[in-house]
C-alpha cells in the first residue's frame, strides 16, 4: 500500500510540474514533450512483452496503427464525416449520428488491438524460438495492407485527416501514469514472476507448473492495449494518419528506445524513450541542414549496435550474474576467441 | 484469361521468384540452424550486391563475369565483417540479443545505402545480351528469366553437395545438430560460422543481383521484405533443413505470384498480406514445415 502511496504522490508532483511547464514552455518543446509521453507509453508496453516476457514482438506500431484507426473513426466528428469520405457509425456503437468522446474511444482501440493480438498470438506463441519477431512483422505488413486497401474504412493510402486535437499533456501523462502503474502491478505479482520466469529459461519454469502459453498471451495482449492507445493518442494529437507511418521504422524506433533505456527494468523505457526524442530533435536540424535524409536512423541503428554489443543490458539494466549463466559464459568464450 | 500460356507464364514467373527466395533461404537457415539467429542483414546484402553490380558493370564498365565474380566476393567479405564485428563478440549470450543487433546492423546498412546513393530508386537495366526476348506459343520469356533459373539451380546443387559430401559442410551440418558436442569433437565451429556466413551472404549478393536483372528496379530498401520473406521460406520448407529451405522458397514464390495472377485484381494490393499468411498457417498446422523435423525439447 506505501508503494501506491507514492504512485499518488509521484502523480500529483508530475502534473504540478506539467502545469508549470505548461504555463512557461514555448509549443515546439510541449509538442516534443507530448511525442515524449506517447512514446514513452509504447516502449513502456513494449517492455512487458519484450523485456519481462522474453518474447521478441516486432509488431509494435501494427498495434498502434489499429489504436490509432480505431480510436479516429470512433471520435471524428459527424458534421465533418461526409466531406472526408468517411463511414457513419454503425447502430451498435452509437448509430449514424453518434461520435465518441475521447476517452471510450482509446479504450475501445486499446481493446481491438489486443484481440489482434490475441489472434496473432494464439497460433505464434505455442512455438520457441523467435517465431512472434517474424510473425509480428507480418501481422504489421497485414495491417498497413489493410489500411491502405480497405478505401471505404481508411480512405487508403491518403489517410484520415482533420481529426480532432484531443490530446494534450495531460492525457498523455495520465495515460503514461497508467501503463507505468499496470505494468508495474503485473511485473509485481505472481504474474509477473511467472513472466520472468519464463524469460529466464522456460523448460525450468514448465516444470514448475507454469503453462507458458497462458502468461506469453497475457502479456503480448497487455502490451498490444496500450500500444492501441498510444497509438490514438498519436492520432488526435498529430491530427492526420496515413498508413505507412505505422511501419517498420516506426517499430524500430521503439525497440531502440527500449533495447537502450534497458529491457526489463522499469525506468529504462521512459529514459530510453526521451533520450532519444532529445537526440532526434537534437539531430534534426543538423539532418536538415546538410541534407542527410536517413542520417538521424543511422545513428539510431548505431546506438542500439554499441549498447548491444558493450552495455546489453541497457543504460539502466543491471548486469545479471546468475552462476549458471556466468559459467556458462566462460565456457563459450574459451572457443569463441579466435585463435 | 485462364488459357495455359497464361499459367504457364505466371508459374515461370513464380519459380523465378521462388528461385530469388529459395537463395537467400540458403544462407537464412545454415545461421539459423547453428545460431538459432534470424538473420535480418541478411536482406540487406541483397541491396548491397545489387548497388555493387550496378556500379561496377553499369557506371565502371567492368566485363559481365568479373563483375559477378566482384560481388560474391564482395557479399562474401561483408559476410565475414558482419560476423566478426557483430555477431562473434554476443555469442553465448542470450540467442535475442542476435537477433536485435542483425536487427540494427540491417537498419544501419539501409540508412548507410540511403546516404550514399539517393532515397528514389534506380532504373536496373538488364544487360543487352541478357535482354533477347523469344516468343513461343506458350511463353514468352527472356534469356535473362533462362539464365536465373540455371544459376540458381546451379548453385543450389552445388551448396547441396558442398553440405553434403565436404568435410566443411558435414562440420557444418555436425554444428547445427548441436554445437557443443561438435566443439568437443575438434571441429572448428568459429570457422564453421564464418564459412556459413560468407557463402551465405556471397549467395545473398548475387541474388540482389538477380533481382535488378528481372525486375528492372533497385532501391535502398528493397532488401528488407524480400529477407523477412526468405525467412518465412525457410520456416515453411522446415527449419535447419537445406533441401527444406528450396522448396520453401519455391513454395513461397509460387504461392504470391499464382495468388495474385489468379485472385481478383483487387487483391493485387495483397500480395505481401498472403505470404504472412502463409506463415502463421504453416505455424498453426505444421509449425516444423514441409521437410524440418520435430523439434524436441531437451531439458
Amino acid at each position: 500500500m506505501r508503494k501506491e502511496l507514492w504512485f499518488v504522490i509521484g502523480g500529483l508532483v508530475l502534473f504540478g510540474a506539467l502545469f508549470v511547464a505548461e504555463r512557461t514552455l514555448n509549443r515546439y518543446i510541449l509538442h516534443i514533450l507530448v511525442l515524449m509521453g506517447i512514446y514513452s507509453i509504447a516502449t513502456v508496453s513494449l517492455n512487458l512483452t519484450n523485456g519481462y516476457t522474453g518474447l521478441f514482438s516486432l509488431g509494435h506500431a501494427a498495434f498502434m496503427a489499429i489504436g490509432a484507426y480505431t480510436s479516429t473513426l470512433l471520435t471524428f466528428p459527424v458534421s465533418l464525416r461526409e466531406a472526408y469520405e468517411l463511414p457513419r457509425l454503425p447502430w451498435f456503437l452509437g448509430g449514424p449520428d453518434a461520435s465518441w468522446p475521447f476517452f471510450p474511444a482509446l479504450l475501445v482501440g486499446g481493446a481491438l488491438a489486443s484481440c489482434a493480438a490475441l489472434l496473432v498470438g494464439a497460433p505464434v506463441l505455442r512455438l520457441r524460438g523467435h517465431y512472434l519477431s517474424v510473425a509480428s512483422l507480418g501481422f504489421m505488413v497485414i495491417v498497413v495492407t489493410f489500411a491502405k486497401t480497405l478505401k471505404n474504412i481508411t480512405r487508403g493510402p491518403m489517410g484520415i485527416s482533420a481529426i480532432p486535437l484531443y490530446t494534450n499533456l495531460y492525457w498523455t501523462f495520465l495515460w503514461l501514469l497508467i501503463t507505468v502503474y499496470v505494468v508495474w502491478r503485473i511485473v509485481h505479482s505472481r504474474f509477473g514472476r511467472a513472466m520472468m520466469a519464463i524469460r529466464d529459461d522456460e523448460t525450468v519454469a514448465q516444470v514448475l507448473g507454469i503453462y507458458p502459453m497462458k502468461y506469453k498471451l497475457f502479456s503480448f495482449a497487455v502490451g498490444a492495449f496500450f500500444a492501441g492507445v498510444a497509438g490514438g493518442l498519436y492520432a488526435h494529437f498529430t491530427k492526420a494518419i496515413r498508413p505507412f507511418e505505422f511501419s517498420f521504422a516506426m517499430t524500430f524506433q521503439i525497440v531502440v528506445m527500449l533495447i537502450v533505456g534497458g529491457m526489463g527494468t522499469m525506468s529504462g523505457p521512459i529514459v530510453g524513450a526521451v533520450l532519444l526524442l532529445t537526440l532526434r530533435y537534437a539531430l534534426k536540424p543538423l539532418e536538415e541542414h546538410l541534407r542527410l535524409y536517413g542520417f538521424i536512423e543511422l545513428v539510431y541503428a548505431l546506438l542500439l549496435i554499441l549498447v548491444m554489443l558493450w552495455k546489453p543490458e541497457g543504460l539502466m539494466g543491471r548486469k545479471r550474474t546468475a552462476l549458471r549463466e556466468r559459467k556458462e559464459e566462460k565456457a563459450w568464450a574459451e572457443f569463441s576467441i579466435p585463435r | 484469361m485462364l488459357s495455359l500460356s497464361y499459367f504457364l507464364q505466371q508459374s515461370m514467373n513464380g519459380v523465378i521468384l521462388g528461385c530469388i527466395y529459395a537463395l537467400l533461404a540458403l544462407g537464412m537457415t545454415v545461421v539459423y540452424g547453428i545460431l538459432r539467429l534470424i538473420n535480418f542483414a541478411h536482406g540487406a546484402l541483397i541491396t548491397l550486391g545489387a548497388f555493387c553490380v550496378y556500379f561496377v558493370f553499369f557506371r565502371l564498365g567492368f566485363p559481365f563475369v568479373a563483375s559477378i565474380f566482384l560481388v560474391l566476393g564482395f557479399g562474401g567479405l561483408m559476410g565475414l565483417i558482419l560476423d566478426f564485428v557483430a555477431y562473434r563478440k554476443l555469442r553465448g549470450g542470450p540467442e535475442v540479443a542476435l537477433l536485435i543487433t542483425s536487427l540494427g546492423f540491417y537498419t544501419f546498412i539501409e540508412n548507410f545505402t540511403k546516404l550514399l546513393v539517393s532515397p528514389q530508386p534506380y532504373a536496373f537495366k538488364t544487360p543487352a545480351f541478357l535482354a533477347t526476348l523469344y516468343r513461343t506459343p506458350f511463353l514468352t520469356f527472356r534469356i535473362v528469366d533462362i539464365f536465373i533459373i540455371l544459376s540458381s539451380l546451379a548453385i543450389m546443387l552445388s551448396f547441396h553437395f558442398f553440405v553434403k559430401r565436404t568435410k566443411m559442410g558435414i562440420a557444418m551440418r555436425a554444428t547445427s545438430e548441436n554445437l557443443e558436442i561438435a566443439n568437443l569433437m575438434g571441429i572448428e565451429v568459429n570457422r564453421v560460422i564464418s564459412v556459413a556466413f560468407v557463402l551465405g551472404s556471397a549467395i545473398a549478393a548475387f541474388t540482389g543481383f538477380l533481382w535488378g536483372a528481372k525486375y528492372g528496379q533497385i532501391s535502398y530498401d528493397m532488401g528488407f521484405l524480400t529477407g523477412v520473406k526468405a525467412f518465412v521460406a525457410v520456416v515453411v520448407g522446415g527449419v535447419g533443413s537445406v533441401p527444406g529451405a528450396m522448396l520453401g522458397g519455391f513454395v513461397l514464390g509460387l504461392a504470391e505470384i499464382l495468388s495474385i495472377a489468379f485472385l481478383p485484381t483487387r487483391f493485387a494490393e495483397y500480395r505481401d498480406g498472403i505470404v504472412f499468411a502463409i506463415l502463421i498457417l504453416v505455424l498453426l498446422v505444421r509449425p516444423s514445415g514441409i521437410m524440418g523435423m520435430k523439434e524436441e525439447v531437451r531439458v
